[in-house]
């Protein structure tokens, strides 16, 4: 059996209230912190645990910690973003309902170490159970004397607020968070300068994902290198993956990173193989933003080798015949599904909730959705394939932030892998209206690519 | 090395000594001529303005003299500060030129080019943008996004549906005028400049928001229609007014003036923003006193007949019938001499 450090105690009966979970020895982090380490330890220990930010694109945490700018007289902020709302990603919610505490005492642990007095819990409108839960645990460890002024008699003052968002996907991006938190309009803010510097109200803030600020407490625990051990290379700890999709069994489940794909997918202790006796067609590993990788790619790097659940072997051979960890949310598709109307369905999320503010994304993701509706629909040409390719490739790397990237990417892996069924789809215009393509010819049988 | 407290800066092969902060988009309009990136949105009066229209990305090809490593991603250069040593690819980048032309299509998609009854034309930085760095034709077939057009305000027309949401507009009723009433409602390609519910916008300094605008979203209703920009006259003129500095722009159709804007520099920004009063009220030649024909770049529409000087090629001076036909021009050569 895996090791677990967020979801051991996730099946204890009220394991959301204070009282269980202190008796599974909750808080322990909180007083071992604050009474013997000082700030820059929690620091150098989570530096020495190697976690990188789970939200997504991947930053050691440690690292963006000491980037904090720490000038005198200005207050600073921690930032806890639970603004999740990648499709394919519902791994914070889970933790949130779960086990709100660990989120609690992480922000602890995490704003004692960052020195501030003040941290917001930034959490998606459309979860206002999970806000209620977060609310209502802040409460009880506030009464306990975990929060408050004088925290366990340390002097250290920490108070928590939770602030419901408005539902929007680029609220996700860390200065639209903060320009939303402010009470503006969530657009992103242009970087430099970035928040550890000018952040929430112009003071250095840090912003980080639901997962990582939780996965400080097992760091603060055990120590940062115990936590290092799990893992592999600059890959350590465990992930929560949130598996949805064709599978036997979808769900959250905590990985160690360094996992087989194969063994992911397939084992009876994961997601249980594809369902209904079905076949993998494709996958996408880390949320609708990353990359779309075939069958042939998914369980295997170009050069042969398993594809493990790590941050570096995942992106092994870049984004021609790799992929990204994203924020973990694994789709895994079966031979019946239909590329181009997946691909359609995320391009209409991201034209919906592009937020307008630079053109090449504004004006991309709404043509990219109309030339991919055309196609899906039966009126496609064959040259909008290569009008695709040169939209995405048009918005790639030329937006404000990383929500127009992350529109082009699954576009261009899907003509990448996918082409024939593109093209399938555009000459068969009437076929493809009644059947799906199936499994890419390349997929089966297995070639190796080249 | 760089003069004392300066930054050196290569664009383009041509390197200049700016202050550190300088932007490189500044850095560049201090060099002047061909290297300089257009900008949409960017307004060196317009605090915070900039970043969003994309058409001034640049590749940075070497960061600075002490790290010497090339930005990954091409970077807009109203926003990118100048580092010492810096070294700038624009329009020397094939990926530049590619990436810009990819930005003024989009800027097209939704844009409705009816330029031949918009206000704007002629002096219409879309229209330059568009004939200097876009493609011959649109490889978009969709319908375009259209909108209702509304008037805020007596004088004010908005045209959403040329607009390229470059913010110029918001930023100038933040920054100029009291009390937030105009903003950007609405996400993505469905966003939409609007008022407060629509309210007329009242205010002493609003009217810039017509200078300001690149295209002809915003234009002024007391000239809709009169004429075309090419067939008036600039003149500056100022006047002793107690609410703006009173330094504007005639523009003149015979003796009449048809409209009165700010001046504007050859970067198309305006010099001094003007009151309400002066741009709509005082439209006689009374209320002003005139100072000289407007400097108009050479290559604007805006100065076709007005000043240049008609250079007759050798084959017209042996030709008669030639001559002949030219007769009017040459005459006013003469008269221009």
């Amino acid at each position: 059996m895996a090791r677990k450090l967020l979801l051991t105690h996730i099946d204890v009966p009220g394991i959301d209230t204070l009282e269980v979970y202190r008796r599974q020895g909750g808080y322990r982090a909180v007083e071992k912190a604050l009474k013997t380490m000082s700030p820059d330890d929690v620091v150098e220990e989570v530096k020495k645990s190697g976690l990188r930010g789970r939200g997504g694109a991947g930053f050691p945490t440690g690292m963006k910690w000491s980037f904090l700018a720490k000038p005198d007289g200005v207050p600073r902020y921690l930032v806890c973003n639970g603004d999740e709302s990648e499709p394919g990603t519902f791994k914070d919610r889970f933790l949130m309902t779960k086990i709100p505490h660990a989120l609690i005492e992480g922000m602890i642990v995490s704003s004692y170490a960052l020195g501030a007095n003040t941290a917001y819990i930034y959490i998606r409108g459309e979860m206002m159970p999970q806000i209620r839960i977060v609310e209502r645990a802040i409460a009880e460890a506030k009464s306990a004397g975990f929060l408050g002024k004088n925290i366990l008699g340390s002097g250290y003052d920490l108070e928590v607020y939770v602030q419901p968002g408005g539902g929007a996907y680029i609220c996700g991006e860390e200065t639209a968070l903060l320009e939303s938190l402010e009470g503006k309009r969530g657009n992103p803010r242009i970087k430099p300068p970035f928040p550890a510097v000018a952040g929430l109200y112009g003071c250095p803030t840090v912003v980080n994902n639901v997962e990582s600020i939780a996965a400080t407490v097992p760091i603060v625990n055990d120590g940062g290198e115990e936590y290092a051990k799990i893992g592999i290379e600059r890959s350590t700890g465990t992930k929560l993956i949130s598996a949805s999709g064709n599978l036997v069994r979808p769900g959250v489940y905590e990985i160690e990173l360094g996992l087989p794909v194969e063994e992911f997918i397939y084992s009876d202790e994961y997601c249980g193989g594809i369902a209904n006796g079905k076949r993998l067609k494709a996958m996408v590993a880390g949320g609708s933003s990353v990359p779309i990788l075939p069958n042939n790619l998914a369980t295997k790097t170009a050069k042969g080798e398993a594809r493990l659940m790590t941050y570096e072997s995942l992106a092994d051979g870049g984004f021609v015949t790799g992929t990204a960890m994203g924020s973990g949310g694994f789709i895994a598709f079966d031979e019946d599904q239909c590329i181009v109307r997946n691909t359609l369905n995320f391009t209409r999320f991201y034209h919906h909730e592009s937020c307008g503010q630079c053109s090449p994304c504004r004006e991309g993701t709404g043509w990219m959705e109309k030339v991919l509706h055309k196609i899906e629909y039966g009126h496609g040409d064959i040259a909008d394939i290569d009008l695709l390719w040169d939209i995405q490739r048009k918005i790639d790397g030329n937006t404000i932030c990383p929500l127009g990237d992350a529109s082009a990417w699954p576009v261009a892996s899907a003509i990448r892998h996918f082409r024939d069924e593109f093209e399938w789809h555009i000459l068969n215009p009437r076929e493809s209206q009644t059947r799906n393509f199936g499994l890419a010819h390349y997929a089966d049988p297995l070639v190796p690519v080249v | 090395m760089a003069e004392e407290g300066k930054f050196k800066v290569t664009i383009d092969g041509i390197t200049v000594d700016v202050s550190p902060g300088t932007t490189i988009l500044n850095a560049a309009r201090q060099i002047g001529g061909d290297i300089v990136p257009p900008a949409m949105c960017y307004y060196s009066k317009l605090e915070g303005s900039g970043g969003k229209c994309r058409t001034c990305l640049v590749k940075v090809s070497k960061g600075s003299e002490k790290d010497p490593r090339p930005m990954p991603k091409l970077v807009a250069s109203c926003r990118t500060t100048v580092m010492d040593g810096m070294e700038v690819q624009n329009i020397t980048s094939p990926d530049v030129v590619e990436a810009r032309k990819g930005v003024v299509e989009m800027l097209l998609i939704n844009h409705p080019l009816d330029c031949p009854v918009c206000d704007q034309a002629g002096e219409c930085k879309l229209q330059d943008l568009g004939y200097e760095h876009g493609a011959d034709q649109t490889r978009y077939e969709f319908d375009r996004r259209t909108f209702e057009r509304i008037d805020i305000g007596e004088q004010i027309q908005l045209h959403m549906n040329r607009c390229i949401l470059c913010y110029r507009c918001v930023y100038v009723a933040n920054q100029l005028t009291a009390g937030r009433e105009h903003g950007v409602i609405n996400r993505g390609d469905h966003s939409e400049i609007s008022t407060f519910i629509e309210n007329a916008l009242e205010n002493d300094f609003i009217g810039n928001v017509i200078d300001v605008c690149p295209v002809g979203a915003l234009t002024d209703r007391t000239f809709r229609f009169k004429n075309r920009v090419w067939f008036t006259k600039p003149v500056d003129a100022h006047r002793d007014c107690p609410t703006c500095s009173g330094k504007v722009t005639l523009w003149y159709k015979g003796d009449e003036v048809l409209r009165v804007t700010a001046r504007k520099d050859e970067f198309n920004e305006v010099e001094e923003f003007i009151c309400n009063s002066c741009r709509f009220e005082k439209k006689k030649t009374a209320d002003w006193l005139l100072e000289e024909p407007t400097l108009i770049e050479k290559d604007s529409v805006i100065t076709a007949n007005h000043y240049s000087v008609f250079t007759p090629p050798p084959v017209i001076k042996q030709n008669p019938k030639l001559q002949e036909a030219n007769e009017e021009q040459l005459a006013r050569t003469e008269r221009l001499k």
